[in-house]
Formats: C-alpha cells, sequence, structure tokens
C-alpha cells in the first residue's frame, strides 16, 4: 500500500479481456508524482484501454490500479475531483458557449471562484475572445484548448492525455505541448499520455512505455531506448517494436 | 480503508444544480426544442378533445362523462412526457460525445440521475402548462380544477415515468445508441395496458392482471372516477405508491447493474451504435 500511496499511478498486473479477446496482457508500471511518462504503441495496442481502466471507465479482468492510493474503480471517487483528462475523441457540447461549459465542468469539479478561474486560464490558452461563443463554432485548434482548459480547471495533480495533438496543425500542436509543459513545470503534475505523435513523446516525456498485443514491448527513458535499439529517433524505435525486431538486430 | 471508500465524497447538491444549469443552457440555445416540448401535446390534446366534444354530442352517457378524454390524454402525456423528458437529456449526452468527460469528473450516477429528475419536471412544465390552458380555452377542461387528486395523480406518474426513463438509460449505457429507439418508444407499451382511455374491466381477464400491476393504471382508474363518479379514490393512489415504490427501486437496481456491466464490457467508451 505504501508503494501505491508514493506512486502517483501503480498498474500491477494488469488484464483486461473483451469477449475472449485479450486487449491488455499483465502490465505493470508505476509512475512516480510530477513525472510525464508516453504510453507508445500501434492500433489496438492496448493504450486506450490501459488509460480508461486507470480514469475507472473500465473494470479489469484482474489485477489492480491505484492513482493516488486510491484503487480504481472502486474507490474512484476518492480521488476524481484531483484528476482530469483530455482527448480528442470526446467533445465538449457544442450548443454550449466555452463560458458556460467551463463553467458548468467546473461546478462539477468544486473549483472555487469560479468566474477567476475560467477568466486565468482563458488567458493561459488564449481562449478569451471565444468565451462567449459556441464550442461547436470553433476551429478544432480552438477546440481541442477548450477541453485543455477544461482539463486543468482543477489544478489536476494526475492528467490523463490520450492523442492530445490528434489532428491539430504542426503550430497549434507545438503551443499544446508548451502549455503543457508549463503546467507540469508549475504544478508538478503527473502526465500519462497516449500518442502516435513520436516528436510530441520524445519532447514531453522522461519515460516511455511502449506497448504491443496488450503487453508491455519496453520501458525506458527516451535516451536509454534511442541508444538500446541504435536508433536516431523514437519513431524509429516504435517501428523496431512494432516490426518485431530486437535490440541488437535493429541496431544492426 | 477500501469498506468506506467507494462512497467518498457525499451527494452534492452543488453537482445536480451543475448539471440542471448544463441543459438549461442547452435548452435555451435552441428554439425547436422548445417548439417541440409543445407541440405535439397541443396536437394530442386538440384531436382527443375535439373527438370527445364529437362523441359526446352523439351518446349521452358519453356527455355525462365530460373531460374523460381530455383528462386522460394530459395524464398520458404526464406520463410519456416525463419519461421522455428524462431520456433526452441523457440522450442529449450521448449525442454530444459527453459522457466520458461526465464519467471521468466527480458527478456520481445518483447526482446525474437527480438532475435528469429535475429536467423531466422542468421540460415538461414547459410544454404541459400552456397546454392545460389551451384546454380549457378550447373544451372549458380545467385539469388544475382537480386540486390535490391531480397533485397524487402527478406523483404516481411522474414516478414511474422517472423509473422507465432509469432504466432506458441503464440500457443505453450499456448498449451505446442501438438502445435509443427504446427511450422513444418503451412507453407506447404501457399505453394499451395501463388503460388511458378505457377502464380496466374492459380487458380479457389475464390482461386485467397485467394492468393491475402497473402503477398508471391505477391513475387512470382514479381519474375516471373522479371525473365521472366524482369520487377520489384515495385507495387507488396509495397502491399506486406501492407499485411505484417496487418499480422505482427496481429500475434503480437495474440501472446499477447496467452501469457495472457497461464498465466491465467497455462500452462507457463507446457510445456510438
Amino acid at each position: 500500500m505504501d508503494a501505491q500511496v508514493a506512486s502517483a499511478i501503480a498498474v500491477e498486473s494488469l488484464v483486461k479481456l473483451y469477449k475472449g479477446t485479450t486487449a491488455v496482457d499483465g502490465i505493470s508500471f508505476r509512475l512516480s508524482p510530477g513525472s510525464v511518462t508516453g504510453l507508445l504503441g500501434g492500433n489496438g495496442a492496448g493504450k486506450t484501454t490501459t488509460i480508461a481502466m486507470i480514469m475507472g471507465l473500465v473494470t479489469p479482468t484482474a489485477g489492480a490500479v491505484s492513482v493516488l492510493g486510491a484503487l480504481m474503480p472502486k474507490e474512484r471517487y476518492r480521488v476524481l475531483h484531483r484528476m482530469n483528462f483530455e482527448s480528442p475523441y470526446v467533445d465538449m457540447p457544442m450548443r454550449l458557449t466555452v463560458r458556460q461549459n467551463l463553467s458548468v465542468f467546473a461546478q462539477l469539479y468544486a473549483v472555487p471562484d469560479i468566474g477567476e478561474r475560467i477568466a486565468a486560464l482563458a488567458g493561459e490558452l488564449d481562449l478569451t475572445e471565444f468565451l462567449d461563443r459556441p464550442t461547436g463554432k470553433l476551429s478544432a485548434g480552438q477546440k481541442t484548448r477548450v477541453s485543455l482548459a477544461k482539463a486543468l480547471l482543477n489544478r489536476p495533480e494526475v492528467l490523463l492525455l490520450d492523442e492530445p495533438t490528434a489532428s491539430l496543425d504542426p503550430d497549434t500542436a507545438d503551443w499544446v505541448r508548451g502549455r503543457l509543459e508549463r503546467y507540469r513545470i508549475e504544478h508538478g503534475a503527473t502526465i500519462l499520455l497516449a500518442s502516435h505523435n513520436m516528436m510530441e513523446v520524445e519532447r514531453l516525456c522522461e519515460r516511455v512505455i511502449i506497448m504491443k498485443k496488450g503487453r508491455i514491448e519496453d520501458d525506458d527513458t527516451p535516451e536509454r531506448l534511442l541508444a538500446r535499439y541504435g536508433r536516431q529517433t523514437l519513431e524509429d524505435v516504435f517501428l523496431d517494436v512494432a516490426r518485431g525486431r530486437a535490440h541488437r538486430e535493429a541496431a544492426q | 480503508m477500501s469498506s468506506t471508500t467507494d462512497v467518498g465524497m457525499n451527494f452534492s447538491l452543488n453537482r445536480v444544480s451543475a448539471m440542471v444549469r448544463r441543459y438549461w443552457y442547452l435548452l435555451r440555445s435552441s428554439w425547436p426544442r422548445i417548439l417541440d416540448l409543445i407541440y405535439w401535446p397541443t396536437v394530442q390534446m386538440l384531436m382527443w378533445g375535439f373527438l370527445q366534444l364529437y362523441v359526446s354530442q352523439q351518446s349521452n352517457s358519453f356527455a355525462a362523462a365530460g373531460g374523460v378524454f381530455i383528462g386522460a390524454v394530459l395524464l398520458w402525456d404526464i406520463l410519456f412526457r416525463g419519461q421522455l423528458g428524462f431520456s433526452i437529456s441523457f440522450l442529449e449526452e450521448m449525442y454530444a460525445h459527453n459522457l466520458g468527460n461526465l464519467m471521468m469528473s466527480p458527478l456520481r450516477p445518483v447526482e446525474f440521475i437527480a438532475a435528469l429528475m429535475i429536467m423531466s419536471i422542468v421540460r415538461l412544465s414547459i410544454g404541459m402548462v400552456p397546454v392545460t390552458m389551451l384546454a380549457i380555452a378550447f373544451f372549458g377542461f380545467n385539469l388544475w380544477s382537480m386540486g390535490l387528486a391531480l397533485a397524487a395523480f402527478f406523483v404516481n406518474l411522474i414516478l414511474t415515468s422517472w423509473s422507465i426513463g432509469i432504466f432506458v438509460a441503464g440500457l443505453l449505457l450499456r448498449n451505446g445508441m442501438g438502445a435509443e429507439s427504446l427511450a422513444w418508444t418503451i412507453m407506447f407499451l404501457f399505453l394499451p395496458l395501463t388503460c388511458v382511455y378505457y377502464p380496466v374491466a374492459v380487458l380479457p381477464g389475464f390482461l386485467q392482471y397485467v394492468a393491475w400491476s402497473l402503477p398508471p393504471t391505477y391513475v387512470f382508474e382514479g381519474m375516471r372516477a373522479l371525473l365521472i363518479d366524482h369520487v377520489f379514490r384515495a385507495d387507488l393512489m396509495v397502491e399506486a405508491f406501492i407499485f411505484n415504490g417496487v418499480l422505482f427501486a427496481a429500475a434503480s437496481f437495474a440501472f446499477l447493474k447496467l452501469l457495472q456491466s457497461a464498465r466491465v464490457q467497455g462500452s462507457l467508451l463507446q457510445t456510438g451504435e
């Protein structure tokens, strides 16, 4: 239990079966508070299912997940107000204005001084001029910033990000990464980031977990992974893992 | 630690009010949504009102039973629109792909349901109050003159509509939008069985047992007793309330089981077809 509390996120022998298909196959890892970890893997590798189990949206078949010392999903209401997430696959209600959406979520998360918090976040995320516009009328980049504002409303200690820059242009994506870096530095938050963007992972993450077919294929710092596979970029490392090339073979 | 922690944060009126605010913003942002609340109840009331008028001109016995059809259609609309108001608010989250945000927030299922119940009353009020006024203007039928009896009818009907709404919400969580049509049509199963427009005695024997197991049947029988015999049957309302207690408990239990199953099956991630 002590180790679980010391870890912001602790995943132990986690298994998820869907009607005979193994989505996650006995994975274990621990994330220390304030760390930024990238979760990599091809489509169907089990990243989204793993994140969903960490969020308490999916019940594990076996094994255990704890976040900030609370077992998920059983004890999720102890910690949900200290977590948040952002995903391009979950939308904010389109007909509500940005301010309405943010104020509803701020109230759900019991954020104090809601007006001030929204104004501050809008300033930081360059959303002030859009606050009274319907969310559905915004561009993809602006919507992503609104989702990010929602994710940061409660100053989460644990932030789960599922492809936070998917479908964004390079400039906006870079801007979002900068904001995430700043948030992590200012608040010491633990960030788990699932992404297909290797450049993003190299820039943000101090640790990378690579999944394949529901298992962890490798888990190390980006520097050590590059050295071990003898590659210049994480993308090449990712391709080596995805195509089943072993470290030494890949280096040759 | 784990024995009490699932309770975690207690029921919060603040979170309920956040959700009610969210639905209110949505409703007031869209005039077609508001029009939809009034349009069909008005059409129904006018159609049954004129039918009642015609039939009462042909038969003395129908003339004596003044307002039975209009009363029935207005009470039916409380039942039907109450459930629809609950289910549509829930469906709005699925249409908006917003369930993930809510399920990941500190909002608890019981708070979510409480907000949906409040919205069902808000939507019902917007739709039904103007229609009851039109019923007075067109046919001289004043639903409000039923007084305390109307309150008893309303409480029983809205409890049934919430029970069905809760059960449908569970089905939607577990089965995704594949269960959407149930949200729109499930209440029509109650239309013939709860004897909205005719007495229970009209049904064949075995169906009468089914009818008497459904709380709204007691309300519609009670309404006919009030309008035809001018007697308020408190016994029927008490029986309806007991059946509603059982139905509400069963629906809540089913919802929690379906939510639990949705977490196991991963359906909360896939709320599409």
